[in-house]
């Protein structure tokens, strides 16, 4: 690690304000990307300021059909939030397969979204459901705001301060584990609003999370597994490494989002 | 009754220590003014180092010295050596670098030492470590095993052409050719072993002091081996008398082997220290762990078998390709071919030929790890035993079952280079195929398959050689209260030893294990050790201590015969007491400790204290066995596998705690899985790391592995007074191989007669697909329907 200066304020103004006098800053959520990358020395700031005493950021509610999330919900508190987990069940199970007990303790949902990660669950999540991301900037549609890998439309010096995930009529998130990392090699959330239907995918594709577009029509004609039948995610937009090629990605989209399908047909009781 | 003596699952003694954080890892130990060094490695797997520019970075805050290889080239420091002799291809000695501890005017593998920056703080150092600025002239690079003899590889060492380091055969190849051609059916199947890393999860450490007073170092950090790294620092790095090196080791979070042979960086802590008269301290971070430790394995061959029409095993034929990396380690070509004795495995197979070609290559040396040559060879013969049933349509325990050498035929001689001591093979076969259910297998496996689940099965029969012959050095020193202290050169990082050893004391001496102290290996104390490694410590300390002990009890009776008024012939001892015997006279230890170190009360001439020191060595080596079956479940859209369960029926010879066994054979079950389903070392070929953080490299978690069920049919060892064979690395052994043959056996009905390890899903998904894919899998399930 670099070394660096530490700052932390109460609330969101303070916090942006610091944000805007020091030199290189960079904000420290959960930190569960940001140290281990500090560590490596790969990430480099001067000053570091902990958003960790923002509570205005951790709330959870549920109104209107939109449960709100605030970035500072850790992955634990959202997996364990009865609010959640009755209007989005596949969310609450989505932060709950994240990492490991330590990694949900601590990371939060907005440094996910913040960090955009290609193989993160939370951008499959806020693409399928059409979430508006919540920005110090103005709030920003998910379609928008994931713009590659660990690239976002998040201003300069802006912060998340929470997400509005629109409640589902079905949804299901299906993540085929990277054998090493434990992050999605290919996770796709699958949600229906009436008929229309919107695939998230992430982890597979070379330019980070994104909406598999003509499995979406295919579904939204047919909500059902079949509807995928000869439909082939194309294995150009894949990432390709030493987990798996472009073909064993793109089939394993398919496959995860048959499963996906089939998850959110049979708990909504709507085969 | 002892209640604490051999054969009580005693509750590990050091666990409530470690449990509650207060072990003493040498992370732990700070010395007053003690400054932190950092390594500098090569980014390239293969540069000339023009020069090394430190003249800004020396100047930088809190640095104290930088050092490069050519300073130690100045200051005359060596490498370490192999122990291993061999032969070059052409005849003669190979040719045999040491295992250099920096890079001098070339780096040979990626993550070689270049310079070290020792400073007052870690990230002092690191900073510095940046400024310098190195003229590297980057050269090409073999990577990988299968490039390493390719027309126009690269050389690694031009005194070594086609980087063919070593060529040794074993056995008679006229024999073995004359029985092939007699054979009724021959089986041949090729078999790579992927290249691993250990990761303890205590990574490796070094403590370098150097005490002006007594003009002499001190090292303290994770090793297995303390008083052979003494030796090796002694006599090949600095030249110098052991005795002017002290070496100790307190806890350590795990070895593996891999920290059983010399890495660079205790030496380099020692000599910085020196330099900079202060303690130097070293911690690898687990970055560094996956580029500088000693990998393992990485072996490639191919194996066949001649059987007669009965399928009995004729012959064996076996060739190797070994990957030894940019150097010879202490142990790389031990593993490479000093283990190939294990291609006999439980069979009797009357003749065996065996040819191993080892090669250098870009990459970090090749280090021992959990078996250490053992899996290796098990894993190929266990391999081509089910190749030859695929072909002939036979159960594989059939197979094996033909084969196996019987009760009657121990001690057996193999021919070619064990006598194995005892055990009862078909016996654990058939406890073990009971315990699976391997005879109503199919029946799984058609459920599965309505499932659209490929189900397999996989049986691993293996013998492992155990407690070498190298003599170990012990000592008991009796206190005048009775309470003991226990001292050798092995080493505790994990086995449970402080707990056995006692257990051990306990028994033969009568003293409860809270009067037992377990003293931390230091050469200080004892100027001789072989270390802890090659499953021995039980076997070697259990007769070692009883030997000891016995000593002691002698003396005892002479003492005890003073007190009791008799001669020492007449004085019997039990459970800590001696008793005159038909007589209710009697002392306790402690009473006669007691008097031994009053010399006054002791006859004329008569020594005082009661402590005894000596070395052992033991008859021969020992040969724990078991039969491990392990059963999975692929998913085939997928590629992923799921272990379901997994049996082990074992003969560790007398077990002294049965507990601690178990715990031995799971860690090591989970070791041996971990590499069969998906831990893998990957370089790329410019020799760059690929796989170089738990990010990529494929941990096994405790959640992907099954319950390990582990039966006992123990049968006593011969070669050792009390019959312990061992524990610490059969359980690797044989996970191995059953894990394999279980994922090949999944994939057997797509026509599929071998997969190489590691069966990652995507390995997995892509041996599907060549063999036809799902629809293929449909048609199997429609013709077994
Ligand atoms: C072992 C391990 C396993 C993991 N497995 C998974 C997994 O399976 N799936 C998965 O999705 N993730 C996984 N993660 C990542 C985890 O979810 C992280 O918590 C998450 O990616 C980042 O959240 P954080 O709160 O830790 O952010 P931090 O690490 O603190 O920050 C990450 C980045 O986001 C920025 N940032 C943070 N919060 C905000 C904000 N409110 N506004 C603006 N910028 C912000 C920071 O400046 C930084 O650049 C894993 C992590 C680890 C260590």
């Amino acid at each position: 690690m670099y070394s660096f200066e530490y700052h932390r304020a109460e609330t969101v103004e303070e916090t942006l304000k610091l944000g805007s006098v020091l030199e290189d800053a960079r904000f420290l959520a959960g930190g569960q990307s940001l140290i281990p990358m500090m560590k490596l020395r790969f990430a480099k700031a001067d000053n570091i300021i902990d958003l960790r005493d923002l509570d205005e950021l951790r709330g959870i509610e549920v109104a209107h059909d939109i449960v709100s999330i605030g970035a500072m919900a850790r992955h634990a508190e959202v997996a364990a939030s009865p609010k959640v987990q009755s209007a989005i069940p596949a969310l609450a199970g989505l932060a709950g397969g994240i990492g490991d007990p330590m990694v949900r303790a601590r990371g939060t949902m907005g440094g996910s979204i913040a960090n955009a990660d290609p193989a993160a669950c939370y951008p499959a999540a806020c693409l399928a459901l059409g979430a508006t991301i919540n920005t110090t900037g103005g709030d920003i549609e998910a379609d928008d705001f994931f713009q590659g890998v660990f690239e976002t439309a998040l201003g300069e010096g802006a912060l998340v301060t929470g997400a509005e995930f629109p409640v589902p009529d079905a949804a299901a998130y299906k993540k085929f584990r990277h054998p090493a990392s434990r992050f999605a090699l290919a996770g796709i959330f699958v949600a229906r609003f009436g008929d229309l239907v919107r695939v998230g995918v992430t982890g597979a594709g070379r330019q980070g999370a994104y909406r598999w577009i003509e499995a979406e029509d295919a579904l939204t004609e047919n909500f059902a597994v079949n509807a995928l039948d000869g439909l082939h995610a194309d294995p150009s937009q894949m990432n390709s490494d030493i987990h798996g090629d472009e073909p064993y990605r793109a089939h394993l989209v398919e496959v995860m989002t048959r499963r996906a399908v089939l998850n959110a047909s049979a708990h909504c009781g709507d085969e | 009754m002892i209640k604490f003596g051999i054969g009580q699952s005693l509750a590990r003694v050091e666990d409530a220590r470690l449990l509650r954080g207060l072990g003493r890892f040498t992370d732990d130990i700070a010395p007053p003014r003690s400054v932190q060094m950092y390594v500098l490695r090569s980014p390239h797997a293969h540069a000339e180092i023009g020069g090394i520019d430190f003249r800004a970075a020396r100047a930088m805050p809190g640095v104290h010295t930088i050092l490069t290889g050519e300073d130690a080239a100045a200051d005359d420091l060596g490498g370490f050596p192999s122990m291993v002799p061999s032969t070059a291809p052409g005849g003669g000695p190979n040719f045999t670098p040491p295992f250099a501890i920096i890079a001098h005017g070339k780096a040979r593998y990626a993550g070689q030492p270049v310079a070290i920056v020792v400073a007052d703080t870690l990230e002092q150092a690191k900073d510095a470590a940046e400024a310098i600025i190195v003229d590297y002239e980057p050269l090409p690079a073999v990577a990988s095993l299968a490039d390493a003899d390719a027309p126009g590889a690269p050389l690694v060492w031009n005194e070594c052409p086609d980087n063919l380091d070593a060529l040794a055969t074993f056995g008679d190849k006229g024999v073995v050719d004359a029985a092939f051609e007699k054979a009724a059916s021959t089986h041949s199947v090729e078999v790579r072993i992927s290249r691993v890393s250990a990761n303890p999860m205590e990574s490796r450490t070094a403590l370098g002091e150097w005490n002006e007073a007594e003009e002499r170092y001190e090292l303290t950090g994770g090793m297995q081996s303390p008083h052979m790294l003494r030796a090796q620092l002694a006599e090949c790095v600095f030249k110098i008398p052991p005795n002017k090196i002290r070496v100790r080791a307190f806890d350590v979070g795990g070895g593996f082997g891999m920290k059983g042979v010399p890495h660079p960086e205790p030496a380099l802590v020692l000599w910085a220290a020196r330099k900079v008269r202060r303690p130097v301290r070293w911690t690898s971070e687990r970055s560094e762990a996956f580029l500088s430790d000693c990998h393992s394995r990485d072996h490639t061959s191919r194996c066949e078998l001649a059987l007669d029409s009965g399928a009995r095993i004729l012959a064996l034929r076996f060739f190797a390709r070994a990957n030894l990396g940019a150097y010879l380690s202490l142990a790389g070509l031990h593993c490479a071919q000093g283990n190939i004795g294990h291609l006999s495995g439980v069979y009797t197979t009357p003749a065996i030929y065996a040819e191993v070609r080892s090669y250098f290559t870009h990459t970090v040396p090749i280090g021992p790890y959990r078996g250490a040559g053992r899996p290796e060879a098990i894993t190929v013969l266990e391999r081509a035993i089910d190749a030859a049933a695929f072909d002939l349509r036979m159960d594989p325990a059939e197979l094996r079952r033909r084969n196996l050498i019987g009760p009657d035929q121990m001690p057996y001689d193999t021919g070619f280079q064990f006598t194995y001591d005892s055990g009862n093979y078909p016996v654990s076969q058939t406890k073990a195929e009971e315990a699976a259910g391997w005879a109503n297998f199919e029946e799984r496996r058609l459920e599965s398959l309505r499932r659209g689940k490929l189900r397999g099965i996989g049986m691993g029969h293996i013998v492992e050689i155990a407690a070498g012959m190298n003599d170990e050095m012990g000592a008991i020193d009796v206190e005048a209260d009775g309470s003991v202290t226990i001292s050798t050169g092995f080493h505790n990082h994990g086995q449970g030893q402080e707990t056995t050893m006692r257990q051990l004391v306990s028994e033969f001496l009568g003293v409860p294990p809270d009067r037992i102290k377990y003293r931390d290996s230091d050469t200080d104390v004892q100027p001789f050790g072989f270390g802890s490694a090659g499953s021995r410590a039980a076997a070697v300390g259990g007769a070692l201590f009883k030997a000891i002990s016995e000593k002691i009890i002698e003396k005892g009776k002479v003492i005890a015969a003073i007190m009791l008024d008799t001669s020492a012939e007449e004085i019997d001892f039990v459970d800590g007491t001696f008793t005159a015997r038909s007589t209710n006279r009697t002392a306790t230890l402690a009473e006669v400790a007691a008097l031994a170190h009053q010399p006054m009360g002791l006859p004329q001439g008569m020594e005082g204290g009661l402590s005894h020191k000596q070395m052992f060595r033991p008859k021969g080596p020992t040969f724990p066995n078991g039969c491990h079956i392990c059963e999975v479940e692929i998913d085939p859209e997928t590629g992923r596998s799921e272990i379901l369960g997994y049996w082990v029926c074992e003969d560790v010879g007398r077990s002294i705690n049965p507990m601690i066994v178990a715990g031995q054979m799971h860690g090591g079950v989970v070791q041996g899985l971990g590499q069969a389903m998906g831990e893998f070392i990957e370089y790329d070929e410019e020799g760059q790391l690929l796989t170089g953080s738990f990010m990529d490299y494929q941990m096994p978690r405790a959640l992907d592995m099954p319950q390990i069920t582990t039966i006992s049919n123990n049968v006593p060892s011969p070669n050792n007074p009390l019959g312990i064979k061992g524990a610490g690395e059969s359980g690797t052994v044989g996970a191995m191989p059953a894990g394999l043959n279980a994922v090949c056996n999944a994939l057997q009905p797509l026509g599929i007669r071998h997969f190489d390890m590691p069966a990652t899903p995507w390995r997995v998904w892509q041996a599907i697909q060549h063999a036809g894919g799902i629809e293929a899998l449909h048609k199997a399930a429609h013709e077994t329907a």
